[in-house]
């Protein structure tokens, strides 16, 4: 049921690629059919994965002489990642409505985009997964650089640069692989069992774990993350914030910790606290979480404040990855699935329910518009939104950054404290870009009413209604009953961790 | 009423009156009000069906997300079910003072019934994760009622409040998890068990090392914001003078207990060794909140910021009494002591929520009747030409300089009759903040009721029938709770007694 997600998606966009141009609302209807199909099989292989341990979809031969196989395999962890993928592409899609530009050309890359990704999250074969991972870069550089906005061809390059060279990284750590294993396979399974040398995961763990983390929005390597999430239209920032950063997480999980496990291991020599890679990357998770919420803090442009706050909030994958323990890996995938789900929310807000009607993301100009007023959907879907990112308990998001924070109490407590600065900052940036732009305080002068009366803003539209309701329906549902994800995940984690990493 | 779910139930109310109400239009506050007199009738009920011996009743059960150790755990003892009655009589006084919100009623009362639900959701909850769960979902609601129809320096306010509150919230929320990380539960009863035998603090220094200390700061830092102590206060005085005064109301009146509730649910059963170890600080970061928000509140000009920075000091009773008591009972007299104190503290929870909101009902009265004047030197001689608001606001006056009668005299004796034999130092000190409220109180009735009418307001509308009519019940509690304190202590006090026994000092 899962793999039809896959080739739902690749089959709409060859389709969508040949509709008639002009028809965009043909387009629009086809893809969101699309979609919505996709989230449905997600939704069947999620609820049929309830009380499973890892089911393998398909295992075919592909190149027998390499040992590659067309393995397709969903755990717990997959399938809640594969249905965020559903969800997101049926969101993105809804809020791309108002998309005339080329509009069938649009949607086949942005449903190639979504079949890459539902692709990675259910390889079990390094070779396949590695596929789907480069054909996911192509179709968001053209999103990026055809439909974009503010410096467009800027940010589409960076971004495909920064990928590409992460994906070098961790083409050259799986090759090492295959070739240090000697199994003439590249299922993950079989290299897993391979038991690779310890020295050889010490140099190859870091090597596929900062490839993968680039596109997770690792501190220093973030900086893609914020200039392609402003300049990429509503539809890509949400994916690219909501299911993209997520292959680079799922990578160093799956790929990184999944294979490598004894590259964390102390190197036995330990400098200012520093023993491990493990306590590198936690480190520079850390860091991502502080500095991240710290420059959203001063940003003028509405959308580069979710920009970085992205940045900040995959540095709590991150960390929760780098616990090593049961809770906080739990956490961590929780807060993929959750960040992906809020992080869509505010771009949607902000670049489709906001930009398109107000053409301007600059606070200055936001404060003297009352938005409050005069778009009080666009306000509130912020409120809730925001109060989800931050972290609020109810909300996914605090489900997830709980049981990071509790695994990182149980690794080393002074991740736990600062992580908790980069909350208290996490709350003041959201909630100053809130009042900055919804809810400013200042008093309309008569030329400012006039204009108001002069150019009323288009009314809310009912995809927009709809995606607001999905999104911010699931986020308050796993944050209200996080069992829902927990009983995929926990089972998975367990598995995984249970497969090297002490 | 066995098995009837009464506490979700009553915690569900005002969710749904508020989704009612924020649609209802100009109907608004009608569906709040109604709502409102049934959440204090549920509030009485529970009120009137506690146990006999002071222990948890009423409690509801259900599996929520066993491997976080979060579970559905309500129940409420005299303390929580006190606080509900407050929480909803303080509403309802809200809703009857905003008979004049202009602009979105239906929003102004869905936040208000958001926040009663939030009150009730965290004086009922026995599992961390569900109180915290309500204690932040009352802040939203607080925060958009000071920004969007606050005075003129709302914003800053409001966001001062957002913020201090959450940081406080995180530290609380760090100190926390590493409980949790150490014990593996997060209900506060099987934690307050794990405390009471010193079992806690061996859990937590084999899990983490010696943090103990640490972890009771983190906790206390969260409240101390909430309630407020010095230096956490700063907050205080721009949100509660901002605000408007029936979200007033619902902050001093409601709200501060939240904080005061926490110190007595989570900090004192969880950390009460960890807090006796630093009592002495603590007390006089108690008593500079006595004294010093009774002096603050003689320098202002402004009746809200008065009556902010005496309810700093009224909740500074509480914060000395708490951290007074948090001593080895060494004999029955001491113990004694601690009851009286304890009783105290609870009372005054009680009595302050009362009074400061009726003072804040008065103080919105007077506004409608001015346009928004509030200064304490714009007015003058208002007995004549309003005799029964001089009066009725004189005996809320009275009552929260503590005149023995009325309700607020009640707690205050029975704070300093505990507190005395276990830090004298500390209940002399704070005899100066009773003097100088006295002082602060007397000075407000001479220059607003006493002296010659100006000409501006020789026809001062006093109160009208309905006016009187709302405030009747509420003077009248004073009264009665000032003559006959045993129809709160009587309930209050076995749940005294079984909270002492569990506190391992």
């Amino acid at each position: 049921m899962l793999a039809w997600t896959i080739y739902l998606s690749f089959a709409g966009a060859l389709i969508e690629a040949v509709l008639p141009k002009g028809k965009a609302g043909l387009a629009r209807w086809f893809a969101l059919t699309i979609a919505v199909l996709g989230l449905l099989h997600a939704v069947g292989g999620y609820v049929q994965g309830f009380g499973q341990g890892r089911v393998t979809i398909i295992d075919a031969q592909w190149v027998p002489a390499m040992g590659i196989h067309y393995l397709l395999a969903a755990d717990g962890i997959s399938r809640v990642l594969v249905l965020l993928t559903g969800l997101a592409a049926v969101a993105g899609i809804l809020f791309s409505w108002n998309v005339e530009h080329r509009t069938n050309e649009f949607f086949a890359f942005y449903l190639a985009l979504i079949g890459g990704v539902y692709g990675v999250f259910l390889s079990y074969d390094l070779f396949l997964l590695f596929v789907f991972y480069e054909i996911a870069i192509v179709p968001k550089y053209f999103l990026i650089a055809i439909w974009g906005s503010t410096r467009r061809e800027y940010g589409a390059m960076k971004l495909a640069l920064y990928s590409f060279v992460g994906s070098a990284m961790v083409l050259i750590g799986l090759l090492a692989a295959y070739t240090a294993s000697g199994s003439h396979s590249t299922s993950l399974v079989a290299l897993a069992h391979a038991g690779l040398p310890v020295s050889f995961q010490m140099w190859c763990f870091p090597l596929v774990f900062t490839g993968f983390a680039i596109l997770a929005g690792m501190w220093p390597f973030h900086t893609w993350a914020p200039t392609g999430h402003v300049a990429a239209p509503t539809a890509a920032s949400m994916l690219l914030a909501g299911v993209v950063m997520k292959l680079g997480a799922y990578g160093c999980l799956r790929v990184g910790i999944g294979l490598f496990p004894h590259g964390l291991d102390p190197w036995g020599v330990s400098y200012l606290g520093i023993g491990s890679w493990r306590d590198v990357f936690a480190l520079l998770a850390v860091i991502g979480i502080v500095y991240g919420a710290l420059v959203a803090l001063a940003q003028t442009d509405f959308k580069f404040v979710i920009g970085y706050s992205s940045v900040s909030h995959m540095g709590f994958v991150l960390l929760g990855l780098m616990t090593l323990n049961q809770i906080g890996v739990t956490g961590a995938v929780m807060q993929m699935f959750s960040h992906g789900i809020i992080a869509g929310l505010l771009f949607a807000i902000v670049g489709r329910v906001v930009y398109d009607r107000t053409h301007t993301r600059q606070f200055a100009e936001l404060e003297t518009m009352h938005l409050a007023r005069r778009l009080p959907f666009a306000a509130w879907a912020f409120v809730i939104a925001g109060t989800a990112s931050m972290g609020l308990p109810g909300f996914s998001g605090f489900v997830a950054e709980l049981q990071i924070l509790i695994g990182a109490w149980m690794a080393r407590p002074w991740w736990t404290v600062a992580a908790g600065v980069g909350i208290v900052i996490g709350v003041a940036y959201t909630w100053r870009a809130l009042q900055k732009a919804f809810f400013s305080d200042a008093v309309p002068t008569a030329h400012e009413l006039e204009a108001e009366h002069g150019h009323k803003f288009a009314a809310i539209t009912w995809p927009e209604i709809t995606g607001v309701t999905l999104l911010a329906g699931t986020s308050l549902l796993v944050g209200l009953y996080p069992r829902l994800l927990l009983d995929q995940i926990e089972p998975a984690v367990k598995a995984l961790l249970a497969g090297g990493v002490q | 009423m066995n098995n009837f779910p009464i506490l979700t139930s009553l915690t569900l109310l005002p969710l749904v009156g508020a989704a009612i109400a924020i649609f209802a239009g100009k109907h608004a506050r009608a569906v709040a009000l109604l709502t409102a007199i049934a959440g204090l009738a549920g509030a009485l009920l529970v009120w009137t069906h506690l146990p006999a011996d002071g222990s948890l009743g009423m409690v509801e059960r259900a599996a929520w997300a066993p491997s976080l150790g979060i579970e559905y755990h309500l129940g409420v003892d005299g303390l929580g079910a006190l606080m509900l009655v407050l929480s909803a009589i303080v509403t309802l006084m809200s809703i009857d003072a905003a008979h004049r919100v202009h602009h979105s009623p239906g929003l102004f009362f869905g936040l208000v019934l958001l926040l009663e639900a939030g009150l009730f959701g965290s004086f009922t909850a026995l599992n961390f994760f569900h109180w915290f769960l309500f204690w932040e979902l009352s802040l939203i609601p607080a925060f958009f009622l000071i920004k969007l129809w606050g005075g003129p320096k709302r914003g800053p306010a409001a966001t001062q409040f957002f913020v201090y509150t959450m940081a406080g919230s995180v530290a609380l929320l760090l100190s926390f998890l590493a409980v949790f990380v150490s014990t593996g539960t997060m209900d506060l009863s099987e934690l307050a068990q794990l405390a009471s035998t010193g079992a806690l603090e061996q859990m937590v220094t084999a899990h983490l090392g010696p943090v103990t200390l640490w972890l009771a700061i983190g906790v206390l830092a969260g409240f101390s914001v909430k309630v407020p102590m010095m230096p956490f206060h700063t907050w205080l005085p721009a949100a509660y003078a901002e605000a408007p005064s029936p979200v007033t109301m619902l902050l001093t009146g409601a709200m501060s207990k939240m904080g005061v509730y926490g110190l007595l649910r989570i900090a004192l059963p969880l950390f009460g060794h960890q807090i006796a170890q630093i009592r002495t600080p603590l007390l006089v970061l108690a008593v500079l909140t006595v004294v010093m928000g009774a002096w603050a509140a003689a320098a202002q000009k402004d009746l809200k910021r008065v009556f902010a920075y005496s309810s700093v000091n009224h909740l500074g009773y509480c914060l000395v009494a708490i951290f007074a008591l948090a001593v080895p009972a060494a004999d029955q007299a001491a113990h004694a002591s601690q009851a009286a104190a304890l009783n105290g503290v609870i009372l005054q929870m009680f009595n302050h929520g009362l009074t400061a909101a009726a003072l804040f009902w008065f103080v919105s009265m007077i506004q409608f009747r001015t346009g928004g004047l509030r200064g304490i030197d714009d007015f003058g001689g208002l007995r004549k030409p309003a005799p029964v608001l001089a009066g009725l606001m004189g005996i809320a006056l009275f009552s929260s300089l503590g005149l023995p009668g009325l309700n607020g005299f009640v707690g205050e004796f029975l704070i300093f009759r505990g507190v005395f034999p276990l830090a004298w130092v500390a209940a002399t000190v704070s005899v100066l903040g009773l003097l100088v409220t006295a002082a602060v109180i007397l000075t407000v009735i001479q220059k607003v009721f006493a002296g010659p009418v100006p000409e501006q307001w020789a026809q001062f509308p006093d109160l009208h029938h309905g006016e009187r009519l709302a405030m009747a019940p509420v003077i009248g509690l004073m009264l009665l709770i000032g003559i006959l304190p045993q129809l709160i202590v009587d309930s209050v006090n076995p749940t005294v007694i079984n909270l002492l026994a569990h506190w391992r000092f």
